[in-house]
């Protein structure tokens, strides 16, 4: 693997080109289809990409991260309707308590080995999930929190409008994925690297395992609380959907479709997912049916992501 | 919550013979699913995602099978067999092909497996909700022990699943087959140098397991009713079944199967709205407390 000690200035001007070209789309040519898609990718990417910095940086498999994608939703919708704070102020507090459930979640798990890491996490998924689906006077249970959320405007978006709304969820995942590109290669997210070969030969190092870890594990669970938000958003108010175990399973999908050790993987397997998903739901009701052959194509084929694949496909005809 | 409820149940001898019947049927049929995964995990360091698949299919192909010999013995004997093949055909053509890969290949291709399945389930047998319906042998007036109201099926069935737990623990321990098993649990490689053929017993354990789930499946469907997707939930209790009681032990699964059922039967009364959460609360204490589990060794 090539380093990824070089500075950011190379990342900042791609992530500024996709940005650009992104918020160019719109004033060409209007499809709410696309831009429907590009909110929903936006969220998931995210969602993925925070799920990866897990699970192809670290090496720690979570089988639970929906729940902070879940939490991130719950907590930004119900701060919309029952307080009246703005809208960046309550997507930043959600992200902050997502952050802070993480800690906590974190502090007790990261310290079990593999297979029983991805257990507990899962444990505490469900459990979230049954506290979501039995609170119904604060999450309205199984229904999910609706009467949709007061569009309040910031800085002269109005996110009733669907083009705002695309606007600002490209603005806010494309920040948000350069910030996990640059935990990612930092000398931090190096470590974890290092964690991920060789635990014991890193800890030799010096490096304390739990807290490297567990930074790993507050940081992915902050950022796939603002996918949350951005789901939030997106429909409108939050259902206990987001934080079940298939929606976490979507993103261990989308991070192996995509493959773990490309930093865009996550970004790419979230699209051929999203897409998938729509074009399969428009030819047939038995969708699962479709994806699962997919599924199994992409896994017993390729044998890895496909983005990985690429990569090793290219650096082996170039030798 | 509803202490007081509980409190009273507690108190009165009918309440706590049906809400222990209620349990132990819950808790044996979790046995039946988590027996094999605990046993593929054990043998292979497989986990088995589609597990619950099986326990599904059990069922169905149970409510179909009835529909044809109208015998509920042939019912549950086809839904058993049936998926005890197919777990041969699931380890041979697809799980075979990524050992010893990434853990998430593996649960790539379960989850695969669980979607195309849930679709066919529908396809075959229609999305809505099946009730097979009481065997018309058990169609009989229900058994009372101390007050509490048992029916005789449940009866049968607690008995089925103990004599089936007890020839996996006997088997297991005393005949060659379950020894090498066990061998190839410790160390299939060295197995396999001594000249045993280790991709036969991986099949078989995959067609006990299997086999194990459509039993179960098959044995519930009088009691619960069949629906695509049904094998979720019950893949998830069965993990944390195999969880408690230690990854890859037979007697740790039916002790913290027989917990779990428990857990459900008494606190379907005291927390009738948070009995799932209950379960995770347990599950997280002990996983703190023993992270190897009640039964496990120290991995």
């Amino acid at each position: 693997m090539k380093s990824n000690g070089r500075s950011g200035t190379r990342e900042t001007a791609i992530a500024a080109v996709a940005l650009l070209i992104v918020l160019v789309v719109p004033f060409v040519h209007r499809s709410p289809a696309f831009e429907d898609f590009v909110i929903r990718l936006s969220a998931m990417a995210l969602f993925a990409t925070s799920l990866n910095l897990l699970v192809g940086n670290t090496g720690m498999v979570s089988f639970g991260h929906g729940m902070f994608y879940g939490l991130g939703a719950y907590a930004f919708a119900l701060m919309m309707q029952m307080t009246e704070l703005s809208l960046p102020v309550a997507a930043m507090l959600a992200v902050l308590f997502t952050t802070l459930a993480a800690l906590c979640v974190g502090a007790i798990c990261v310290r079990l080995s593999t297979d029983y890491f991805a257990f507990i996490t899962l444990a505490f998924q469900m459990l979230i999930y049954s506290v979501i689906i039995s609170w119904q006077s604060l999450t309205g249970g199984d229904q999910g929190l609706r009467g949709g959320l007061p569009r309040r405007e910031i800085f002269g978006f109005d996110l009733a409008s669907q083009l705002h709304l695309y606007q600002c969820c490209a603005v806010v995942a494309v920040l948000g994925l350069l910030a996990l590109r640059h935990i990612s290669a930092s000398p931090f997210g190096q470590t974890l690297r290092m964690i991920r070969d060789n635990e014991s030969r890193t800890g030799f190092l010096g490096v304390v395992l739990w807290r490297a870890r567990l930074w790993a594990f507050t940081i992915a669970g902050g950022f796939a609380g603002l996918g949350g938000v951005l789901a939030a958003l997106f429909v409108s108010g939050a259902y206990p959907e987001l934080a079940d175990w298939p929606n976490s399973g979507q993103a261990i999908f989308a991070v192996m479709l995509g493959g773990i050790n490309s930093f865009l993987g996550p970004v790419l397997g979230a699209a051929m997912l999203l897409a998938l998903n729509d074009v399969v739901a428009r030819v047939t009701e038995y969708q699962g049916l479709v994806l699962g052959i997919v599924i199994l194509i992409f896994a017993l084929g390729l044998r890895r992501g496909v983005l990985d694949f690429f990569r090793v496909a290219w650096s082996k005809d170039s030798q | 919550m509803d202490l007081h409820a509980l409190g009273a149940c507690l108190t009165t001898s009918a309440c706590v013979v049906t809400q222990t019947t209620s349990g132990l049927i819950v808790g044996m049929l979790l046995f039946l699913v988590a027996a094999g995964v605990t046993l593929i995990f054990g043998v292979l360091k497989i986990v088995n995602f589609a597990h619950g698949t099986f326990y599904m299919l059990g069922g169905y192909v149970a409510y179909t099978a009835l529909g044809v010999t109208d015998s509920y013995m042939l019912a549950v004997l086809a839904g058993a067999l049936s998926m005890a093949l197919f777990g041969v055909v699931f380890e041979r053509a697809l799980i075979s092909r990524v050992y010893g890969s990434n853990v998430l290949m593996q649960l790539l291709i379960c989850y695969a497996v669980v979607l195309i399945f849930d679709d066919l389930v529908k396809i075959v047998w229609g999305p809505e909700f099946h009730a097979m319906g009481m065997p018309q042998a058990f169609q009989v007036p229900p058994l009372f022990i101390a007050g509490g109201v048992v029916p005789p099926f449940y009866a049968v069935l607690i008995g089925i699943a103990a004599l089936i737990a007890i020839v996996l623990g006997v088997g297991l321990s005393t005949t060659r087959l379950g020894k090498t098993v066990r061998a190839a649990a410790i160390n299939a490689q060295m197995v396999s140098a001594l000249g045993v053929n280790t991709t036969l017993l991986f099949a078989i354990v995959f067609a006990v397991g299997g086999g194990l789930a459509g039993l179960a499946g098959a044995l519930a469907a009088p009691v619960r009713s069949l629906s695509p997707g049904m094998g979720f939930s019950v893949l998830i209790e069965s993990f944390i079944v195999t969880v408690i009681g230690g990854m890859g032990s037979i007697a740790g699964a039916l002790a913290s199967a027989l917990l779990i059922g428990l857990v459900r039967g008494f606190g379907t009364i005291g927390f009738p709205q948070f009995t799932d959460g209950l379960i995770y609360i347990v599950m997280i204490a002990i996983l703190l407390l023993r992270p190897q589990g009640l039964f496990g060794r120290r991995l």
